[in-house]
């Protein structure tokens, strides 16, 4: 078996999501290359070789892949991808995009946002928001699959050497181009990846009441989330949205204030190992699934909780 | 131009999922079902476009079994003009409904298809790509907002980072995400209207595609429940045991 991973990357470093997927290629077992498709993408593909458990980096530097087009991507990696058994990539918003593509290229089915591996064509995934967990059996014979990152510990970020080809194939499907972008600025952790994340939601009112979530995350090296109603409210931007259908997080510890605890959110959520709930209706479902739940209102709750953390952190 | 909207029946969001006792898959007897959500945005934004003057024609196609008219008659009461049922009863997956919305794509000719991002049962988040792929043609995917300008369109698309702008060619798929519009409730006359718009029918087999799947569901099981913990009394108490029991801070 030989699994081509696509790495998850910004051009400039490595997303800790790629180390993730290169764990769930590893459950699958055989040789692992990981292609890295950008633009001035040299130091991602560096970070790449040195993963633990990589056999060989393969670059497609060129403008065309310095946005991830899906267009573009999907034609590359169907082209590079058809000589494996396997094809991963992370259900991140990237992944999502091209990934369809690539079978479809290959007149395959794609198995989305594995949680485990069974055998070399047979996967666990989540159906119904996480209420109900299927296991899967492809009878294609290339396995185009994503994978959901926080449900597999990542391999070593260092101490590899795998070695680096570079490619030259360029494709351009000339089917859509980039215009412009608005990327959310954080000196915070990555919502994906923390280890805290403290969420906010509906009861949080308005925009500038996150600032009270921002000064407790900030003492605890932790990141901000949100419900749903929180993002569609306008207080925060979309990127912030945990759930079914936004971001799947698994921290150690979760901190949901004021959010009633919906399936949708508890999709994005309930893998986390340590899960907290601020809410005043001690009714809210989000109690249902919290190990610790405090029943307060959340505007005296929350100042509270951040001079307690300043006494103890 | 003349846009092509797909929707499919799910079960209602609202619903709670019970997976069956002999774990072959999830309940689906005696439950509501709807218009998948993501879905009824999709139809939206086709009636919003109609609205401008910029769409002029909204044809709306389902796949499944003959109760998904019913989400075809919901999409007619909303303002799409009419429907084509691809009706079938058995299991359709990502790429083959994709191949069946290909085949129909090639006879309606539309500018614009749009679909949701995903289905809330499957949760597959593939079939408007892969019809995009399939029919080479560009995709705006996860959109919050759709602007078409001339032969261009315009999609703003929620990524994990933010907002991403692109330009695609029409003909063009694209898929909607929550954020791009609040779908309207369809009117008692409009309701009544929606019965007598067109509706044709026809099979996998008409449009010569072979559905069977490729993937195989071995087992459905409920997930691992998480159980209740403790209420504590006040914020001084919850910090100790985030300390000194869960050891998480
Ligand atoms: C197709 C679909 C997809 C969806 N995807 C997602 C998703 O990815 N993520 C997601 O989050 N949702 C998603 N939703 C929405 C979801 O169903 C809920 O509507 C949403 O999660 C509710 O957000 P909330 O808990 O912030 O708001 P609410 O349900 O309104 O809850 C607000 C909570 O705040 C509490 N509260 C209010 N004031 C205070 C106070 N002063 N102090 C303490 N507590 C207070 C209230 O008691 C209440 O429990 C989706 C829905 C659909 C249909």
């Amino acid at each position: 078996m030989s699994i081509l991973v696509i790495a998850e990357h910004d051009n400039s470093s490595l997303k800790q999501a790629t180390l993730n997927v290169v764990a769930a290629a590893k459950a699958i077992g055989g040789d692992i290359d990981v292609l890295v498709a950008g633009e001035n993408c040299g130091a991602v593909a560096e970070a790449a070789a040195k993963a633990e458990g990589v056999n060989k980096v393969l670059v497609a530097d060129n403008a065309a892949y310095g946005h991830f087009l899906g267009e573009n991507l999907g034609e590359l990696v169907a082209e590079v991808g058809k000589g494996y058994s396997h094809i991963l990539a992370a259900a991140g918003t990237v992944g999502k995009d091209f990934m369809p593509r690539v079978a479809a290229l290959l007149d395959v089915a794609q198995v989305s946002d594995i949680m485990r591996v069974e055998s070399e064509d047979t996967f666990v995934r989540p159906i119904y928001a996480g209420n109900a967990i299927a296991t899967v059996k492809s009878s294609d014979s290339i396995k185009v699959v994503t994978v959901r990152p926080t449900a597999f510990d990542p391999v070593a970020g260092e101490g590899g050497s795998a070695a680096v080809e570079q490619l030259d194939v360029v494709k351009d499907a000339g089917l859509s181009q980039f215009v412009s972008e608005e990327l959310a600025k954080s000196d915070r952790p990555d919502l994906a990846s923390a280890g805290i994340v403290v969420s906010g939601g509906r009861g949080m009112q308005n925009g500038d009441n996150f600032k009270m979530l921002e000064q407790v995350a900030d003492l605890m090296g932790a990141a901000v989330g949100a419900s749903r109603a929180a993002v569609d409210a306008g207080f925060v931007p979309n990127d912030m949205q945990v759930g079914q259908t936004g971001k799947i997080v698994a921290p150690q510890l979760y901190i949901a204030v004021g959010i009633s605890g919906a399936i949708q959110h508890l999709a994005g959520m309930s893998d986390s190992k340590v899960i907290v709930a601020i809410n005043k209706d001690e009714e809210a479902p989000i109690f249902q699934v919290a190990d610790y739940g405090l029943v307060a209102d959340l505007f005296e709750a929350v100042p509270q909780l951040e001079e307690e953390l300043k006494k103890v952190l | 131009m003349k846009v092509l909207v797909a929707v499919k029946r799910v079960i209602d969001y609202n619903v709670k999922v019970r997976v069956k006792p002999d774990n072959t898959g999830v309940d689906l007897a005696n439950v509501k079902m709807a218009m998948n959500p993501f879905c009824e945005i999709a139809v939206e934004e086709a009636v919003r476009l109609k609205e401008k003057g910029v769409a002029s024609e909204i044809v709306v196609v389902s796949i499944g079994p003959k109760a998904s008219q019913e989400q075809i008659r919901t999409a007619l009461a909303l303002g799409a003009d009419r429907g084509i049922h691809v009706e079938t009863d058995e299991e359709v997956q990502s790429l083959e409904a994709a191949k069946l919305l290909k085949a129909v794509v090639e006879k309606e000719e539309p500018k614009l298809v749009i679909l949701g991002k995903q289905s809330i049962d499957s949760d597959n988040n593939q079939t408007g790509q892969m019809l995009a792929a399939l029919t080479g043609m560009g995709q705006g995917t996860f959109a919050s907002e759709v602007v078409v300008e001339g032969d261009k369109v315009n999609v703003t698309r929620e990524i994990d980072g933010g907002l991403m702008t692109v330009a695609l060619n029409l003909p063009a798929v694209v898929t909607t995400d929550l954020r791009l519009n609040e779908p309207r409730y369809a009117s008692l006359p409009n309701i009544m209207k929606a019965k007598k718009k067109p509706l044709d029918n026809m099979s996998p087999a008409d449009l010569g595609v072979d559905i069977a799947p490729r993937l195989s569901t071995l087992k459905v099981e409920a997930p691992a429940s998480r159980q209740a913990g403790v209420k504590v009394a006040d914020v001084a108490e919850l910090v100790d045991k985030l300390k000194n029991e869960a050891k998480v801070i």
